[in-house]
């Protein structure tokens, strides 16, 4: 093998592992699970998906059981499910200048903080699609589309 | 792949996966695409929507093709090319 070859042969080496390890790589972008229909959680996972957004880090807030019926549009429902809804704790959220979480969402909207629902939890907390709030970006899957979105994340919580 | 090209395809093993909830359905698909020769399509049927956003990150991670998806009454089928 002349020496070119020898060259040519080490670039496409070295060019399939740099793919490789590019694929595998994660992506500047961390995934939150929330599974608490707590609205002090709630809250929590947005203002930490909204941090995140100012460091161009991506954010993908994955919501499953009691969370999922947090992210119901009070306008939308169908039915009186009282039990399920967050706890509303009486936080005094204008005094210390805190956004209710009607306004964390809309600026996680705004700033491309994307929602993965649980499609199980939809059944098991008798929620339709049609009941949830508008959202630019809402997708539904399950398990695996959480395992992966954890792969392909620098960080993973649960909350 | 389009829903007719879809239902046009030659499938090579079908899962019915139908009825049970997350995560059987991707078991079902896991135990399966092994069945499948590498280069043959598998379907796989789900009453579960979420199967459908599932199969395609599944597809991607493991290497295999997403091919579509087609809406019948009450359950999904999802198409997927093994290739490797």
């Amino acid at each position: 093998m002349t020496d070119s070859q020898d060259k040519d042969q080490l670039l496409q080496d070295l060019l399939k592992r740099v793919e490789a390890l590019e694929r595998a790589a994660p992506k500047d972008q961390i995934t939150i699970g929330v599974m608490s229909g707590d609205l002090e959680r709630t809250m929590l996972a947005f203002i930490i998906a909204l941090g995140a957004t100012t460091f161009d880090i991506e954010v993908e807030l994955v919501f499953t059981l009691r969370a999922s019926a947090t992210l119901r549009d009070p306008m939308k429902k169908h039915k009186n499910l009282q039990e399920l809804e967050p706890s509303a704790i009486k936080f005094d959220l204008e005094k210390a200048g805190a956004m209710s979480l009607e306004q964390l969402i809309q600026l996680a909207a705004e700033s491309g903080v994307r929602i993965t629902i649980c499609n199980l939890s939809l059944d098991l907390m008798d929620l339709e699609r049609d009941e949830l709030i508008d959202y630019p970006n809402i997708t539904f899957a399950g398990v695996a589309a959480f395992i992966d979105l954890c792969s392909e994340s620098k960080h993973c919580w649960f909350m | 792949m389009n829903e007719s090209e879809l239902k046009a395809t030659k499938v090579a093993k079908v899962i019915d996966a139908r009825g049970t909830a997350c995560p059987g359905p991707m078991l079902e698909a896991k135990r399966a695409i092994g069945e499948c020769p590498v280069g043959s399509v598998m379907e796989v049927q789900s009453s579960d929507s979420g199967t459908i956003v599932d199969i395609q990150r599944w597809c991607k991670k493991m290497g295999h093709d997403y091919l579509g998806d087609v809406a019948n009454d009450g359950f999904w089928s999802v198409y997927l090319l093994r290739k490797v």
